[in-house]
């Protein structure tokens, strides 16, 4: 409010005589705003029209400042019930009392400057407004450059697995973020989590965590160590009240093992024969508190199982009704198969159809599903088709010398009631105890935390054995005739022969490597004619 | 079936000394069954292996067995087997360790 009086005739100035009349005369009064509440507002707005000070019998914060400066006459600039602003009038020069021709050209002008003035408040706050926008939008669109950046660009192609991902991000950028982590040795690392906040500082919480779990992923074979390791490290770096969830999985793609631990995350679902099952394991979210410790949890997927991960997003999400998805929703969602094999974007419809057609996405959405395929993508390996195959049964074996043992004692007690020759079964055995030695040995290099692989399948004419380990990357020799007079005579090791026995006790041996996976097939024919 | 440790007993008989083996022949039998080796290569006679008790044999257990037959067959002494499985008897064969050891059908035919 730009107010002003003329100083009156009698006052002193500061300059002195001499200086012009007319703009030595002027002395603009600083503004005086008037508080909101203030009684002068409610005044002024109920009167609308100009009011000498002296008519004012209150007291408020305001009026008093008014009546210090000097202020004769005030005119209210009065908009739709809204005191826009105000002209503070001193003394007329002529040091004559307002007229009421005075007040009357006085509140005509102001019955003109207030529309003016609306419009100009308002111009004001449209452009700043615009700013702001702007600015949200820029930073909006940073936030979302990040977040591109850094999620994964292709999906990893593992023989017998199907990896599927989607993620939409809600229109104001959220902290949702997907990581599939190769670990070698047929190992895949599965990250899914969520950053609160929004925004620039989401996005870059997100690349740190993001950061931090592929480093700890390298140095950890446990889930539940490297989401401690992170949590530790991002404790000491994330801004006050922010937090991650996440949860993070190992897939042992050779043997269908799952192991994860989760940090405040969304648990998954799997979907097997037996219906939909939660994988639950708890633990603090990531960067709340340092030292936290997190449950691990294991289990096995087996052919034709799914797994689904999840943000919040979806369970989250609104119906018209204000009804959220929920998790018995999505629980029931995941348990219907998908005739397409679009588990993705089953779930995807469904939330669409809840939320209704054109609803605003109140925030990201991220879904990673994981199927552990059938024979079909196995029947493109270096083995026979084995659609019809039956699968008696598939285990793993920590790689400790001399677990062949428990094998040979698994098959043979598998293969016990099949047609198999007393001397096949036998020879089975030996060719079973010397492939799982090799895997153990060589392929795994004895490493406990990895597994030897058994599956034990019948044809129906034929028994087959597949054993496999992570040392895909690794060159098999082919199995040669021992030279054992060589060996006798100490030219050669007496070692080698495991290969030459395994191929001399089963009617067929092949091998198949696969994204660091090597199997070995042992087949033997069911010649018992029972 | 193995882990069930392994043992190396002599046995002096009056056609020579009898090594009882009994449990896993695998490679970590090899440290006993040279002991053995060098104990009953002092008696007389033809040295045999009695694998009456074993139940489990490997590929490393073989080359245990390949090493036993290198060092008789630097210093000319004769070894035998007996008491192996029908299974096992195969694997001596397929191996070609029967050429290089006479395997009795029994403990009577060895002894």
């Amino acid at each position: 409010m730009v107010s002003w009086r003329r100083r009156r005739r009698d006052e002193a100035t500061d300059s002195g005589a001499g200086s012009a009349p007319f703009e030595s005369d002027i002395d603009l009064i600083d503004s005086i705003p008037i508080p909101l509440g203030d009684p002068l507002e409610t005044a002024l707005v109920s009167l609308g029209r100009p009011v000498e000070v002296s008519e004012l019998e209150f007291d408020s914060p305001a009026l008093s400042t008014i009546r210090q400066t000097g202020v004769e006459m005030i005119v209210p600039l009065v908009g739709q019930g809204e005191l826009l602003g105000v002209l503070y009038l001193g003394h007329r020069l002529s040091d004559q009392a307002y007229s009421a021709d005075d007040r009357r050209l006085l509140n005509s002008l102001a019955s003109q400057v207030a529309p003016a003035m609306k419009v100009a408040q308002l111009v004001r706050t449209q452009q700043t407004e615009a700013k702001e926008r702007e600015r949200i939008q820029q930073e909006l669109e940073v936030a979302a450059l990040i977040q591109h950046t850094l999620l994964p660009k292709d999906l990893p192609s593992i023989p017998g697995w199907h990896v599927d991902a989607f993620y939409r991000p809600a229109r104001a950028v959220g902290g949702d973020f997907y990581d599939f982590i190769d670990l070698g040795r047929g190992r895949q690392g599965v990250v899914i989590g969520d950053v609160t906040d929004k925004g620039v500082p989401a996005a870059l919480v997100m690349a740190t965590c993001r950061s931090m779990l592929r480093a700890a992923a390298q140095q950890e074979v446990s889930p539940g160590k490297v989401l401690a390791d992170v949590n530790d490290n991002l404790v000491d770096e994330i801004p006050p009240a922010m937090f991650v969830t996440c949860l993070y999985a190992i897939i042992d793609t050779t043997g269908g093992e799952v192991v994860l631990a989760n940090a405040g995350h969304n648990l998954p679902y799997v979907r097997s024969g037996d219906g939909v099952v939660e994988l639950r394991a708890t633990g603090m979210p990531l960067g709340l508190m340092p030292g936290m410790t997190y449950d691990e949890k294991v289990y096995q997927l087996g052919n034709g199982d799914v797994m689904v991960l999840t943000s919040d997003g979806i369970t989250e999400a609104h119906n018209p009704d204000h009804e959220m998805y929920g998790f018995a929703r999505l629980m029931g969602r995941v348990a219907r198969k998908v005739k397409s094999g679009d588990v993705c974007g089953a779930i995807v419809s469904d939330l669409e159809h809840w939320t209704g057609e054109g609803a605003e996405q109140e925030d990201d959405i991220t879904l990673v599903v994981i199927t552990r395929t059938a024979s079909a993508e196995v029947a493109a390996t270096a083995f026979d088709d084995d659609s019809a195959d039956e699968t008696l049964a598939t285990f793993q074996i920590p790689s400790i010398e001399g677990n062949e043992v428990l094998a040979i004692r698994k098959v043979a007690g598998l293969v016990e009631s099949l047609d198999l020759l007393p001397t096949d079964v036998e020879r089975l055995k030996t060719a079973v105890g010397e492939a799982v030695m090799n895997a153990i040995e060589h392929g795994n290099e004895f490493d406990p935390d990895l597994s030897v692989t058994v599956e034990v399948r019948v044809a129906e004419a034929a028994v087959r054995v597949r054993i496999s380990d992570h040392g895909g990357d690794k060159e098999i020799p082919d199995a040669e005739t021992p030279d054992l007079e060589a060996k006798l005579a100490g030219d050669q090791t007496p070692r080698g022969w495991g290969l030459f026995l395994i191929e001399k006790m089963v009617d067929e041996v092949r091998s198949d490597r696969q994204n660091g996976t090597h199997t070995v097939e042992l087949v033997m024919n069911q010649k018992g004619g029972a | 079936m193995p882990d069930d440790g392994f043992a190396a007993v002599i046995e002096p008989t009056k056609s020579g000394p009898v090594i009882v083996l009994s449990g896993t022949v695998n490679r970590i039998a090899k440290e006993l069954l040279e002991a053995a080796y060098e104990e009953a290569n002092s008696i007389e006679g033809e040295m045999k292996l009695d694998f009456t008790g074993v139940d489990y044999i490997n590929s490393t257990g073989i080359a245990v067995i390949v090493g036993l037959l290198a060092r008789a067959r630097a210093t000319g002494r004769k070894i035998g087997a007996f008491g192996l499985t029908d299974h096992y008897r195969e694997v001596f064969e397929i191996t070609r360790l029967s050429d290089f050891m006479t395997i009795y059908d029994d403990a009577d035919m060895a002894k």
